[in-house]
């Protein structure tokens, strides 16, 4: 499928809001106006947006403690995603939850997972009950190539594969479990471990928006059409450190100014579109002038908004008790 | 009304809600068995039977074989559960939840209150327990005391065949996670039950003896252990009230200090190992709310501060007995 204007201009919207609510995340929790453990996705939007794009409101996501993408390229709210991630009552879980849990179950997002690798056995169940219930939906878990080392993972691999579920796995690899490099923590390469369980893996330049948009559409059609599971190991670059407060010691000098310069999904994708005359710059930029003014919004809406109240406290935690 | 085993009540109150509503599957290692071998089909019908008939009567798309993977299947119950079915999922022991634990206790337990209320997480674990089957320390576990710790799950533990049914069913309709313990040997366990589906509420408690002097509350197969001592007493005069919880989450604690209120002393009958159980739960219970009413210390039976020991001589004097029983009984009285 040729992707339309109107797609090219929702994914680089997308991609932009990402980059945004991520840096502005970065530099508000600097000045003390998030509270807890904050995980950013910048660098990684050609992911999130490029597999999020093929999937519609039938398909699930689960996604990881590095989650904000995946939201705002499932569709989730970002006015109420920056709420949660202040505490704030109107937030997008009432302020229960924060970055690291933040869902929207109606736009088929799972939740982020404070867990590493929590996510993949729940999306075998998303994929089980389209299945099951013969709604055509797919499911992709999102996860680390540090996730990719969890039991729950490779058990999930292996679930998938014997029921023949509708599966995409797409193995984020940012070279970093934490502060320990990937080139050492995985055994193997991702797309044997793959081809290990029966499934095809594909390997996608993750900085590449159009490659990504590509093999998640091969990886989609599959599970969709009844083949099964899949794997995408996704390489790419995050800007910051594993969570905000890092200091990326074990990062070499000049890395990430480098990978900024050279790698950034955003310049790949503006100079691509802008080549091939796709799109015009123009309308690039004025896409990144009202992104601007929405997370500037958000983020005022946010600090001005309440908090939940001793009330809130003891509810939500069962249906009935 | 016949006579039904524990092992058939759970098995028609499965058969009957899955006749009801579509969504409700059933997974597990050897649900039905025998998947992809060249022997029989429904081999097994789950490790012990009670599974046995669902598949050929609802096929493999609704009872699921899994690999031996709990974290896997647990955690697609799970998933499955937040997106639109009811998935029973059998841990085949209780034992097993270290490799699984992470996908009931910090995903199905806590979805509703992280997402802010709005996720619905209506799963069922099924799963085995309980010391008595010369089983050793890796398959006698009770355990319940750790998931009923849990804000968000629910923790059931029927003591006969007639409560096992009414709350299974209960189980699979509720919307919260639920935790299902059946007491390994239990299963061949008979009395009368309804055929008709039926329905027993958590959180409402079950006096199955009524009597002015002491109070015993207890679990699951300790319940049958209480009953046949309050009997024993009766006949000397001793009487008891024995108070089945039935779910130790929600836990009817206003029953309980009812029944301390009216008799001024309790013994409480716990198979869990005796740190931060049920026992301790309700002796701190009644300790706070009900001091005053005391006529003699509270007495807590339950097996020592060890793994279950394999040899059957020695797991006998770790199982709480119903003379262990009689002993805490006798002492509260005569105080």
């Amino acid at each position: 499928m040729q992707l339309s204007r109107e797609d090219l201009l929702k994914a680089y919207r997308d991609m932009r809001t990402i980059r945004e609510f991520e840096d502005r995340v970065h530099d508000e929790f600097a000045k003390g106006g998030i509270p807890g453990f904050v995980h950013l996705y910048a660098g990684e939007e050609a992911s999130g947006v490029g597999v999020c794009m093929n999937l519609d409101d039938r398909d699930k996501i689960a996604s990881t403690h590095r989650g904000h993408g995946h939201c705002i390229a499932k569709g989730c709210d970002p006015k109420a995603m920056m709420k949660e991630i202040y505490g704030k009552r109107d937030g997008l879980c009432g302020g229960k939850g924060g970055s690291m849990h933040i869902a929207d179950l109606s736009r088929g997002m799972m939740g982020a997972n404070g867990i590493v690798g929590g996510g993949p056995p729940l999306v075998c169940g998303a994929a089980l009950t389209a299945k099951t219930l013969k709604t055509g939906g797919v499911a992709v878990a999102f996860v680390g190539d540090g996730g990719s080392n969890q039991g729950t993972t490779l058990e999930s691999y292996n679930l998938a594969r014997v029921w023949n579920l509708p599966v995409v796995f797409v193995v984020e690899d940012n070279g970093y479990a934490e502060t320990t490099a990937s080139a050492w923590s995985v055994g193997g390469s991702q797309k044997k471990r793959a081809e290990a369980f029966g499934m095809p893996g594909t390997e996608v330049d993750g900085h590449d928006f159009f490659a990504v948009y590509d093999a998640a559409r091969q990886a989609v059609e599959f599970a969709r059409s009844g083949d099964g599971p899949s794997l995408l190991h996704v390489k790419l670059d995050r800007h910051y450190g594993h969570f905000e407060g890092d200091a990326m010691t074990y990062r070499a000098e000049g890395e990430v100014e480098k990978l900024r310069q050279d790698r950034d999904a955003l310049k790949i994708f503006r100079t691509k579109v802008s080549e091939a005359k796709l799109l015009e710059t123009g309308q690039l930029d004025e896409i990144d002038a009202e992104v601007k003014e929405l997370i500037d919004q958000a983020v005022a809406e946010s600090e001005a908004a309440p908090p939940p109240g001793e009330e809130d406290l003891l509810t939500d935690v069962y249906v009935s008790y | 009304m016949s006579n039904k085993s524990f092992r058939q009540a759970i098995n028609e109150a499965l058969a009957q809600e899955m006749r009801r509503d579509p969504a409700v599957i059933v997974m597990g290692e050897d649900n039905a068995g025998g998947l992809g071998a060249p022997g029989e089909d429904d081999a097994w019908g789950g490790v012990l039977g009670v599974t046995k008939g669902l598949m050929p009567e609802f096929g493999r798309e609704r009872v699921l074989d899994t690999p031996i993977s709990e974290s896997a299947f647990i955690g697609a119950a799970v998933g499955a559960a937040a997106t639109g079915l009811r998935p029973v999922a059998e841990l085949m022991f209780v034992d097993f939840m270290g490799v699984c634990f992470d996908q009931i206790f910090n995903q199905a337990g806590k979805f509703k209150y992280m997402f802010g209320g709005k996720a619905v997480t209506p799963l069922v674990v099924r799963t085995m327990f309980g010391a008595g089957f010369r089983a050793a320390s890796q398959h006698s576990q009770c355990l319940y005391p750790i998931f009923t710790h849990i804000p968000g799950l629910k923790v059931v533990i029927p003591s006969s065949p007639y409560e096992a049914k009414g709350l299974m069913i209960q189980a699979i309709r509720d919307d919260d996670p639920v935790i299902f313990l059946e007491h390994k040997v239990m299963y061949d366990d008979e009395e009368e039950v309804p055929d008709e589906p039926y329905t027993i509420p958590f959180g409402e408690a079950n006096l199955t003896r009524e009597g002015g002097d002491v109070t015993i509350v207890a679990f699951g197969r300790m319940v049958q252990f209480s009953n046949q001592v309050a009997d024993k007493l009766e006949k000397e005069g001793i009487s008891c009230t024995v108070v089945d919880p039935r779910t130790t989450s929600p836990l009817d604690t206003d029953t309980i200090l009812e029944c301390v209120a009216d008799t001024g002393r309790l013994v409480v009958v716990d198979e869990a190992n005796p740190r931060c159980n049920m026992a301790t739960d309700i002796s701190a219970l009644v300790a706070q709310e009900a001091f005053g009413a005391l006529k003699a210390p509270i007495k807590m039976v339950t097996p020592p501060h060890t793994p279950v020991p394999f040899s059957p001589q020695l797991e006998d004097l770790y199982i709480p007995t119903p003379e262990k029983i009689e002993a805490a009984v006798r002492a509260v009285a005569g105080a």
